[in-house]
């Protein structure tokens, strides 16, 4: 995975989860894909193997990644499985954060709804061109 | 003491207990006391002349302690140097190498004084680092030459690699290679790396401990993790002047235009049940070089004594 680390950002374990939520949900990682090695990933991108493995752990508590016992790290298979209950839970703390922001930054509620529906289509057309 | 509750029994790589330090009557190092847990990457950082050399120069059993009491890896580096000093691996910004020798000189020289020298792992950083022994030290890049200092460092595959600015004035390709071998050190179970350095970026990508040095005393020493979840940065409009007395503990303030940025405990901001009546625009996550400034110009402020005895922020 060519993960990009800048000096200039939010933390690095954010920059490591965001980049991996990124494949995943435009689907350049898929379900059942193992990913690298926290040891691996942190000594190609120099960065502290703690720094990877807080990565992953938020990723998996956010259920998109999945550990599997001495094997491995991978992206968690179907979302379908899941209850609608537990992934609109999963999703809560992000809308939370929305949320906050949008009033923090005095944006109404219809206009960062209509921003999620443009960033939506965006994301669907660069993941089809790539 | 929360980085030693969090690391628990695993134990401490060093430990300095009120180490102090005089030259010609002035204080390099005040009763410092500083534990490295085994197991992390420990950014030591602070401004030139903070007492970092003169504190690693401790851990390698280079100075007495005068006061206070230095334990590496266990023992004395001082009184064992023998035992402690084959488990400790340096490498210095200073040139500091023979540079009469050849590589392969220097190679034979160091295999023949630590016991642990791992022959395959040597000759494969000699590889990688296209170091060729007939080469003469002299006749090698800066880079090169660092290259050669960092093999002979790591290839006894030492309990604890201490790294005293190893990267100033390197190209990035070198010092690439400098923060690869510390992710490897690491990786290594138990290995314990010390890393001195005024890069900022590269201490918070490799490092999962750090402590600031000022004025020869630790203003404080936490994990990158505790950094995070303590101080934010928070961005206000209006005059500085004026909201100021609103953030008590805040530090580090700066104006830009109508706009100011200072850092600020997490803890105390959460508990402000409005944060816009602050004149808060934006909340962001702490940048290791934020709080480096911040606390830089904390202490430029007060007296050294009165930053090491701040209780809620010592660890």
């Amino acid at each position: 995975m060519q993960i990009h680390i800048s000096s200039d950002g939010p933390p690095i374990y954010e920059q490591i989860a965001n980049q991996i939520r990124y494949r995943i949900v435009s689907g350049q990682l898929r379900p059942g894909d193992e990913l690298p090695t926290i040891r691996g990933l942190a000594e190609k991108l120099r960065v502290n193997p703690n720094t990877v493995a807080r990565a992953y752990r938020e990723m998996e508590q956010e259920g998109l990644l999945e550990k599997r016992r001495t094997t491995g790290t991978f992206v968690a298979e179907l979302t379908e499985r899941r209850s609608i209950a537990e992934r609109r839970r999963i999703l809560a703390p992000l809308l939370d954060k929305l949320v906050i922001q949008s009033r923090q930054l005095e944006l109404s509620l219809e206009d960062v709804v209509e921003q999620l529906h443009k960033r939506d289509q965006q994301i669907t057309r660069e993941s089809a061109s790539s | 003491m929360s980085i030693l509750h969090e690391i628990g029994s695993s134990g401490l790589a060093v430990d300095l207990q009120n180490l102090s330090r005089r030259f010609r009557g002035e204080y390099a190092l005040h009763d410092v006391s500083l534990q490295i847990p085994t197991g992390s990457v420990f950014g030591l950082v602070g401004l030139n002349g903070a007492g970092k050399t003169t504190l690693i120069r401790h851990i390698i059993g280079a100075y007495k302690a005068q006061h206070g009491r230095v334990v590496v890896l266990g023992g004395d580096p001082v009184l064992q140097p023998q035992v402690v000093l084959k488990k400790v691996g340096y490498l210095t910004e200073e040139d500091s190498l023979p540079r009469w020798m050849r590589v392969g000189d220097l190679i034979d020289f160091t295999r023949a004084i630590y016991p642990t020298w791992d022959e395959v792992y040597a000759k494969q950083l000699c590889e990688q680092f296209e170091l060729i022994r007939s080469s003469s030290l002299i006749a090698l890049s800066k880079g090169q030459r660092a290259r050669a200092g960092l093999l002979v460092a790591i290839a006894h595959r030492p309990e604890l690699l201490v790294l005293d600015e190893p990267s100033s004035g390197l190209d990035p390709v070198a010092r690439g290679d400098i923060l690869e071998a510390i992710i490897r050190t690491i990786s290594d179970d138990g290995r314990t790396v010390l890393f001195s350095s005024h890069l900022l970026d590269e201490v918070e990508r490799v490092c999962d401990c750090i402590a600031m040095m000022h004025e020869g005393q630790i203003v404080e020493s936490l994990t990158t993790e505790q950094l995070q979840d303590r101080y934010c940065e928070v961005i206000g409009a209006g005059a500085m002047a004026e909201v100021a007395a609103r953030f008590p503990q805040a530090f580090g303030w700066r104006q830009s235009g109508t706009e100011w940025s200072t850092v600020v405990g997490c803890d105390w901001l959460n508990q402000q049940v409005d944060s816009r009546q602050l004149g808060v625009i934006e909340r962001r996550e702490i940048s290791l070089e934020r709080w480096f400034m911040a606390r830089a110009g904390e202490s430029k402020q007060k007296s050294p004594v009165a930053v090491g005895t701040e209780g809620d922020n010592h660890v």
